[in-house]
């Protein structure tokens, strides 16, 4: 067992882990932190995503033994304060891009670190950039509305694609 | 999982005494490792992260040559080798998905050697250096077949020595499910010589394709790869792919990267 300190959605945290605890093992059953969802067993579903110091990475995909320090952020740290959703967050809303809601999660966290890197990304930018995160409604296409919504492309009364 | 210890040395060769251990292994991105220790094919009684070690990260140029440390990813690949060396830039931002780029590293996916993976084939075709703890070693010597390498156990791959090419294209045929090459193909292109290391096709892992390294030295065109016969090599035949059809790739994939180079 070895004690790491991290600091989540801007809460500072320690905790006794073992050396095989998954970072999404500690949000989940450790910290309530619940948002992040578990797809699969084998890395592909990305619906683990979470940012480890501001950047994507599959929380089920990292041992929490080596990251002591880092700065972490999950879906439940994306809205304000005040629970106002973030703009791409309101986009997904606003674009039906979602549907069973499963994905959800990892596809804000994935997409998010890509709209801080580049705020105005192509459809083709944005396609690429999700290629590591399945959506089993398969409601890409609103999803990837969502995106160019929230990055000022999409005019937002066009309304959504049911 | 089975239970292991998880240390993060902060020195090379704090790493290479903990590896001396009985049961222990490396861990570096840990992109492919941990679902193998997920799914319980691997057991290990300590893993030795290599993350705590500074002097394996980074990219720098050194004379005509672009040095890489091991535990660099993909994703500062993509981003910083993109000046110096792009065909490499660009195969690096096309391996797995974003978040493993975030994670997994280049010394990593050398030291597993997977055959369809993407970095053999541009260490191979850039005839690059491998520097480990222990000694220096020329890309022919350590690719030695299928998920193997000349790395001796507690072997820790330091850095990548890369000789820039004066052109170089990395042509990759997608296995859409895993993101891995289905096939792929290096070409480097040299003042006196071309490299040619095809990836994901063959039952030896990466390799040479020779006969294409020969006619493009005397004629650089994607004429000199039509005018070929396939590789000769034990080609892969699995559900994705039968063995001619991934000799045929081999053959298509070189010439686009001839084209894409340019004469
Ligand atoms: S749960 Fe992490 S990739 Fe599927
Ligand atoms: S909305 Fe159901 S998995 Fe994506």
């Amino acid at each position: 067992m070895t004690t790491v300190s991290l600091t989540v959605n801007g809460r500072a945290v320690s905790a006794e882990v073992e050396g095989r605890t998954l970072l999404v093992d500690l949000l989940r059953d450790r910290l309530g932190l619940t948002g992040t969802h578990v797809g699969c067993d084998t890395s592909q579903c990305g619906a683990c995503t979470v940012h480890v110091d501001g950047m994507a990475v599959k929380s089920c995909t990292m041992f929490v033994a080596e990251i002591d320090g880092a700065t972490v952020t999950t879906i439940e740290g994306i809205a304000g304060p005040d629970g106002a959703l973030s703009p791409l967050q309101q986009a997904f809303r606003e674009q039906h891009g979602l549907q069973c809601g499963y994905c959800t999660p990892g596809m804000i966290m994935a997409l998010t670190a890509l709209l801080q890197e580049t705020p105005k990304p192509t459809e083709a930018e944005i396609r690429h950039h999700l290629e590591g995160n399945i959506c089993r409604c398969t409601g890409y296409v609103n999803i990837v509305r969502a995106a160019l919504a929230a990055s000022g492309q999409l005019a937002p009364d066009t309304g959504a694609a049911h | 999982m089975h239970a292991f210890d998880l240390v993060v040395p902060a020195s090379l060769e704090e790493a290479v005494a903990q590896l001396a251990e009985e049961e222990a292994q490396p861990l570096a991105g840990g992109q492919t490792l941990i679902p193998t220790l997920k799914a319980r094919l691997a057991a290990p009684s300590k893993l030795v992260s290599l993350r705590g070690i500074a002097a394996l990260r980074g990219l720098a140029q050194q004379g005509g040559e672009l040095v890489i440390g091991a535990m660099t990813t993909h994703a500062t690949v993509a981003r910083e080798a993109r000046a110096p060396f792009p065909a490499l830039a660009a195969l690096a931002g096309n391996i797995g998905d974003p978040m493993v780029r975030n994670r997994g590293t280049i010394g990593g996916s050398l030291a597993n050697n997977d055959p369809s993976a993407c970095y053999p084939a541009a260490v191979l075709a850039t005839g690059a250096t491998v520097v480990t703890s222990a000694r220096e070693l020329a890309a022919d010597e350590f690719f030695q077949g299928m998920f193997t390498t000349a790395l001796e156990e507690g072997e820790i791959i330091r850095q990548v020595r890369f000789p820039i090419p004066v052109g170089a294209h990395y042509e990759k045929f997608w296995q859409p499910a895993s993101r891995f090459a289905l096939t792929g193909v290096f070409v480097a292109r040299f003042d006196a010589a071309v490299g040619v290391a095809v990836t994901g096709a063959s039952e030896n892992g990466v390799f040479r394709w020779h006969a294409a390294e020969a006619a493009l030295a005397e004629a650089f065109a994607p004429a000199a790869i039509a005018a070929l016969d396939p590789p000769d090599e034990p080609m892969i035949a699995d559900l994705h792919g039968s063995a001619e059809y991934r000799a045929h790739l081999a053959q298509v994939l070189t010439a686009r990267a001839v084209a894409a180079i340019g004469a």
